[in-house]
């Protein structure tokens, strides 16, 4: 006699520890074996861009700090760069490198969180703590330049609301030495850990073809082969002055594209990250960082995109001025939105504890999700 | 690598009366005003072309043009409430090419009224999302379209759409106050 079966749903979230956030997905499972997953978002929306609309254009930075928590200094980064090509700012070559420096050391930072989180999912507890450890060094470089941890308004249209504290540089310089040899005790103690490699490798492939169509960028495209980084395919500010490697998926323990390389490209864009910091710190030259600031900021009437390379990939402001001192309109292209997309493409056919790997390797954050 | 002109000559010649106009005056970057409901075949040629090919979409997004006559609304009197009549609603199309690294951004106007557009999920599935937060947010109906939701806003939200102008907060909502 022929076993009846069943399709059945169940929802993962919204308050679940592994959705990194209020993230609610509908699973259509067959016994274990996932049918279908229906992302639901929306748990978070502030709707940043009605209040953009509210506010002068230098008031919007600190409400672009609160979309990607883990990197706002990127986001602000983003922001003053559309304004500057609206505007048409020439920028102190001083305040470009001092961008570029805590754009990459929040580079580091984010991928640390992702990569501790996603060994805490997996079932490792230990690298999360190690990961955490030296976020917290990121972190209080942070805190000693602008006096915030996490959400900074450091970086304005046209400067920066301060200079670099006179133990930066030092402090930094500490930081590099100390972390190089934390990132080969992450590999040894999860990367190439057995257990983890059984559990990520050939979950969740992306092809490349389908990444494109979807518009997914940043790691994951990369972990996927594509050599795509806007910091050299599209560049901006002074990224095209350093010597750096994008390092990109080969498919080393599994597919090309699964889970382990979506993880591993970002332990190795840590330690390019490294690289292009100390090239930064040692030609950074003197100068004002606030010299260029505009008193008042109204742009001419006109419209703009401008793009950059994200901790999590390709972060859009498409903004509209209508030559007033409010935006008319301010969308944010996020990088994650565009990635949680693809999502049910990546869970079909796998076991409801894959999704969990899945997820975390493709590093979402639902604060930029939702804005 | 294409110039917009360059692109705008290409498509006019294929589909005529469908591209309306390449406005390069007042904006930074240029862009092509082309007709909301034949969106979905340009963007296909577009895509498909072998000196085009833009593979990837950047970024969709609506706009609320406001360019409609303003009258003040009955009920809002006291506080001088506006709602818009007639004018248009947007869709900003912003593509690039991963392979022969150019950009495009194509504008489709739809009226205010009876904001109709056709879907270009055919040609990048990564539209959906983008689709269903404009439909979300400014009520653009988009043709075709395979799944269109609310996605932001709760699915039972019944008080217009929040990035429009003249959107008004409602009181209450499911029995709740709305603060301010």
């Amino acid at each position: 006699m022929a076993l009846k079966t069943e399709e059945m749903v169940l929802n993962m979230g919204p308050q679940h520890p592994s959705t990194h956030g209020v993230l609610r997905l509908e699973l259509q499972l067959d016994g274990e074996i996932i049918k279908n997953v229906v992302p639901h978002i929306g748990y978070l929306h502030r709707c940043f861009e009605k209040h953009a609309e509210a506010m002068t254009y230098p008031q919007v930075i600190p409400y672009t700090d609160r979309m990607d928590y883990l990197a706002s200094m990127y986001n602000e980064f983003g922001y003053a760069l559309a304004m500057e090509r609206l505007m048409k700012i020439e920028v102190p070559e001083r305040v470009e490198y001092i961008r570029v420096i805590m754009g990459e050391l929040q580079r580091i930072a984010s991928h640390l969180v992702a990569l501790g989180t996603y060994g805490a999912d997996i079932g490792a507890f230990t690298p999360f703590l190690f990961c955490f450890r030296d976020r917290e060094r990121i972190l209080h470089l942070f805190e000693i330049t602008c006096g915030a941890r996490l959400l900074y308004n450091y970086i304005w249209i046209g400067g920066l609301s301060h200079d670099l504290h006179p133990d930066f540089i030092r402090l930094t310089k500490e930081f590099i030495k100390d972390f190089r040899p934390n990132v080969k005790e992450l590999n040894d103690l999860l990367s190439y850990n057995r257990i983890f490699i059984e559990r990520t490798a050939n979950v969740g492939v992306l092809p490349i073809e389908t990444a494109i169509n979807y518009g997914v960028s940043g790691p994951n495209i990369r972990a996927s082969g594509m050599k795509w980084d806007l910091r050299k395919d599209d560049p901006y500010s002074v990224y095209h002055k350093f010597d750096y490697e994008i390092p990109i998926g080969t498919g080393e323990k599994g597919k090309t594209g699964d889970c382990w390389d979506r993880y591993f490209v970002r332990v190795k864009e840590m330690e390019e990250s490294l690289k292009i910091i100390e090239q930064a710190i040692e030609q950074i030259p003197e100068g004002d960082v606030t010299s260029a600031i505009p008193k008042r900021v109204k742009p001419p009437e006109g419209q703009i995109y401008t793009r950059v390379e994200n901790p999590r990939g390709e972060l859009g402001y498409f903004i509209i001025s209508d030559g007033s001192l409010n935006p008319a309109r301010v969308k944010v292209r996020a990088p994650s939105f565009v990635t949680m997309q693809v999502f049910p493409e990546l869970c079909k056919g796998f076991m409801v504890a894959d999704v969990v790997a899945i997820l975390g390797s493709v590093d979402i954050v639902l604060g930029e999700i939702d804005r | 690598m294409k110039t917009a002109e360059e692109i705008f000559n290409q498509l006019k010649e294929k589909f005529g009366n469908a591209i309306i106009e390449l406005k390069t005056d007042k904006p930074v970057e240029p862009f092509i005003i082309v007709n909301p409901l034949e969106v979905d075949k340009i963007c296909l040629f577009l895509r498909n072309d072998k000196d085009l090919q833009f593979d990837s979409l950047m970024n969709l997004s609506g706009v609320d043009d406001a360019n409609g006559e303003k009258v003040k609304s009955s009920e809002g009197e006291e506080k001088g409430l506006e709602t818009i009549k007639g004018g248009t609603l947007s869709v900003y199309y912003h593509l690039d090419s991963t392979k022969l690294k150019h950009k495009l951004t194509l504008k489709a106007s739809t009226n205010r009224e009876k904001p109709e557009v056709v879907t270009v999920t055919e040609a990048w599935k990564g539209a959906d999302w983008h689709e269903r937060e404009a439909y979300d947010m400014y009520g653009i109906i988009f043709l075709n379209h395979p799944d269109l939701r609310r996605i932001l806003m709760p699915y039972d939200w019944e008080f217009g759409y929040p990035l429009r102008k003249d959107y008004k907060n409602p009181e209450f909502y499911q029995g709740m106050k709305v603060p301010y």
